[in-house]
């Protein structure tokens, strides 16, 4: 029933991407604190086109610095290094999934150990798509920070071996709404990071004496924002859509479809969270600073709602098992 | 607030003004305030907020017991949070204030929002703006093509667009474009399908019913015919439960495989029903009833909730007679199926109550479908029922069935085994077939298990619009969320030269209207074109 040799080569899989997203992160890590300054405030108005209204004043080249054009520096390729050995990384992290999934014969993601490696993976491919859009690497050591982290508690604490599911989550909504929640909570973790980075910056830019040596390398203000909210906009929808099918699925198996479960009730929190933002971010007075914390808020009650809810709350949802 | 201004000492004196504008003012200052954006925004996270309790404390509806052993355990401060509705937070007052507020603040902005649109649906695009350089997006050329023709083939480029063109004063054309329209069309689909989703479930909660029922899986029947039938019923605020949906079921057997591990692996209610036309007619239809797939008839839905064993116990009294006992036991362990419960007896062939009261007997105890024995002490070592047993201890004596207090089914009155008016005088390890023999001479068997269904009947009228009204809900977020409302500008005027012949300055301009980026890509491809309509760019 369950192939155990293929679920070992998966689990193997996920210790490999573990293990390599850590190393790109110490790449980028050294990148990061002996890089230059410069390498983003140039390659940013080639594609700040974009910027709407007074927007593009924000990126002003930071004085004194030399654009890059005898190609890349020792340490600059370092960084480049620590993108390819990121991608290696999601695929093993793809491989690892695939073969979990095979091994088991369902949809891999049935407990927190495949959910929360599936979560790492949306985030590290919404990473590597902003990178080749918008050529942010500085944010590679921020994403990869919880990335491993979560890769790492969910190889060892979470761990749970391959087995099929109970019959409560044998049904197809499992693959829809699970899918959904995990592409949303994983493209929800960028805008976090990023939001957090923004709240950084922006302490800096006001108290010039504070997070210098965090804040003088990260990229700036505006491209954060951006990057927020764009990611943002693209998992919202997702997330609405997941909230909308575990409601078709609960109907189905619970006899109804919204029970007040401590896990829709947070999702519910969080959403509200997420529809905040983007009104905050169309509201004068509650761009920047506070929509940022806002955003951050929403990502923290995502997290909240994976650990404390699964862990903690008894509901519905807490028979998913660890 | 405000509005009261006149009577506060001002520093400039106000013209006092009558009652009835300053009533008038009040109302619409707080309609203004209500509807604001800022007002909604705080609504959203006081909502988000308020939600929160339900999820960290127990609630009511969901687990009365936890809510009872909250409160005693934080004594005045659980008193406090009762009386505060925090173990009823979505039926409370405070929760309902807020979106009920919530939901007003959007009816008044979406309702001017609406007028705005079909404004602008039908509006011109906007004249086109003397200085485009000054805009974000913009680019020029002088090329050799003339300004007719310039227009005329970014007219073709820009079709799809809406566009209007004009002639300015010093005789330059422009064309005026603006796309997107359906963005907007999109936002306040969703704003309006949240509104009907909140109408739906309020409709809902009027008209709903909810029951749970436990059914022997032996060839037992329930009917939809009443509240009586139930084991538990929770009515919507109009339901009276004298008009349920009639329906008769009859549960055959329950099929349910375990892996090795002890975990279920699936399960399967035999079962057949009939409602409507059935009812009169007789006849049965055959349901297999299954996790994630209920019976849906006659706008009712059946689900399978839980299972579990009912041992069955049959009593030999002295004078030959025989009394069967069958009845659910409760799983205490849910992965065990180790069960409690208590079959209780009346003895035959007495009529006056005082010796009745006297010789009732209950069979008490556990139930192990696999049993396991550590010591005499009964565990079960399996969910399936592989090699039942029960423990149980025989009562006898007056169960307090005429006492007037309900009583649970699984278990025997305490204050009655405490008061000594229901003694013990047995207990016993018995395996299936197995008997005990009392002092009287009285033989209790243990000589079969039933097992049952935990059933659920659902019923909400307004379900379907709910899903309709949440399927518009994220089709409108996606049109808005992706759709971007951009402006696009040409212009082209004549430079008439000394020598050679005229030219003309092409200048267009773009400016996206929403706050999303990424206008920037499709601005290049269409000033691309447009620039280069023929000749060459200077």
């Amino acid at each position: 029933m369950v192939d155990e040799t293929l679920a070992t080569y998966g689990d193997w899989s996920h210790g490999a991407a573990t293990f390599l997203y850590l190393m790109a992160m110490a790449l980028h890590l050294v990148e990061y604190a002996f890089g230059r300054r410069s390498t983003l405030a140039v390659a940013e108005p080639a594609r700040e086109l974009a910027t709407v209204g007074g927007g593009s004043s924000g990126t002003t080249i930071t004085p004194g610095v030399v654009p890059t054009e005898q190609g890349p520096g020792r340490v600059e390729r370092l960084g480049r290094m620590g993108v390819a050995v990121t991608v290696l990384g999601a695929v093993m992290h793809v491989a690892s999934l695939v073969l979990r999934g095979v091994a088991a014969g369902r949809a891999p993601w049935g407990n927190m150990y495949e959910y929360g490696s599936l979560v790492c993976l949306v985030a590290v491919v919404t990473y590597l798509v902003l990178l080749y859009k918008f050529g942010a690497r500085k944010l590679g050591v921020f994403i990869l920070v919880p990335v491993t982290f979560l890769m790492f508690i969910g190889g060892t604490l979470l761990y749970a071996q391959a087995a099929p599911l109970q019959p409560s989550l044998r049904s197809y909504w499992l693959v829809v709404h699970v899918l959904a929640a995990a592409v949303a909570s994983g493209v929800f973790m960028v805008p976090g990071v990023a939001s957090v980075l923004y709240l950084i910056k922006a302490r800096n830019e006001k108290r010039p004496d504070k997070m210098v040596k965090l804040a003088g390398k990260l990229p700036s203000k505006d491209l954060l924002d951006r990057v927020a909210y764009r990611t943002t906009v693209l998992a919202f929808p997702v997330f609405t859509f997941g909230v909308i099918c575990g409601g078709i699925w609960a109907e189905a198996a619970w006899g109804r479809f919204w029970d007040w479960d401590p896990k829709e009730t947070v999702a519910l929190v969080c959403w509200v969270i997420y529809a905040a933002y983007l009104h905050a971010r169309a509201t004068a007075g509650w761009r920047g600073t506070p929509a940022a914390v806002i955003n951050v808020v929403g990502f923290a009650g995502t997290v909240f709602n994976l650990f404390f809810v699964n862990l903690v709350t008894s509901g519905l949802h807490s028979y998913a098992g660890v | 607030m405000t509005v009261d201004a006149p009577e506060a000492p001002a520093s400039a004196p106000l013209p006092r003004r009558s009652r009835p504008r300053r009533v008038l003012d009040f109302l619409r200052n707080t309609w203004r305030g209500l509807t604001s954006m800022r007002t909604a925004l705080v609504l959203l996270f006081l909502l988000a907020l308020a939600a929160l309790p339900g999820a960290l404390l127990p609630q009511w509806s969901l687990n009365a017991q936890r809510v009872t052993d909250y409160i005693v355990a934080h004594g005045w401060w659980g008193r406090l949070l009762n009386q505060l509705q925090f173990f009823e937070v979505y039926g409370s007052v405070w929760f309902a204030a807020i979106y009920l507020l919530l939901f007003v603040s959007l009816v008044g902005c979406l309702t001017p929002r609406t007028f705005e649109y079909a404004k602008a649906l039908r509006a011109k695009p906007v004249l086109t703006p003397r200085n485009l350089g000054r805009l974000p997006l913009n680019r020029e050329s002088t090329v050799d093509t003339p300004v007719d023709e310039v227009i005329a083939s970014a007219r073709t480029r820009l079709r799809g667009w809406r566009t209007v063109e004009r002639e300015e004063d010093d005789g330059s054309r422009t064309i005026s474009a603006e796309k997107g329209y359906l963005r907007e069309a999109g936002n306040l689909a969703f704003h309006f399908a949240m509104l009907g989703l909140i109408v739906a479930l309020a409709v809902g909660k009027l008209f709903n019913y909810e029951g749970q029922v436990i059914v022997l899986a032996n060839g037992s029947q329930f009917c939809n015919s009443g509240v009586v039938g139930y084991d538990s019923f929770e009515p919507g605020l109009t339901v009276d439960g004298t008009d349920l949906t009639p329906f008769c079921l009859q549960v055959n057997g329950f099929q349910v495989t375990y892996l090795p591990s002890g975990q279920p692996e699936h399960f399967r209610v035999d079962m057949r029903y009939q409602s409507e036309g059935d009812l009169t007619a007789g006849t049965w239809r055959d349901y297999p009833l299954e996790s994630n797939s209920p019976l849906r008839t006659a706008g009712d839905r059946v689900y399978l909730m839980g299972n579990g064993y009912a041992p069955r116990f049959t009593v030999r009294y002295p004078d030959g007679t025989e009394r069967v006992g069958l009845i659910q036991w409760r799983p205490v362990d849910p992965s065990t199926f180790l069960s409690e419960g208590a079959v209780k007896f009346d003895p035959p062939g007495v009529t006056d109550p005082v010796q009745r009261r006297t010789k009732q007997l209950a069979v008490t105890g556990l139930f192990a479908p696999t049993a396991g024995f550590d010591g005499k002490v009964l565990t079960s070592r399996f969910p399936d029922l592989l090699d039942p047993a029960v423990a149980v201890d025989v009562l006898r004596g007056d169960l307090g069935n005429d006492s007037g207090r309900g009583q649970s089914i699984f278990s025997v009155d305490q204050s009655m085994v405490d008061s000594g008016r229901l003694k013990k005088i047995a207990r016993e390890n018995l395996r299936l077939g197995q008997h005990l023999t009392l002092d009287d001479g009285t033989r209790i068997t243990f000589d079969g298990v039933e097992r049952f269904v935990s059933l659920k009947v659902a019923h909400d009228p307004a379900q379907d619009w709910v899903l309709v009204f949440a399927v518009a809900l994220v089709l409108g977020l996606g049109v808005s969320l992706t759709i971007k409302r951009r402006r696009f500008w040409v212009r082209a005027t004549r430079i008439t030269r000394d020598q050679g012949p005229d030219r003309t300055l092409i200048q267009v301009g773009g400016l996206a209207r929403t706050d999303q980026a990424g206008y920037g890509e499709e601005f290049g491809r269409l000033a691309d074109d447009v620039l280069r309509t023929s000749g060459r760019d200077t």
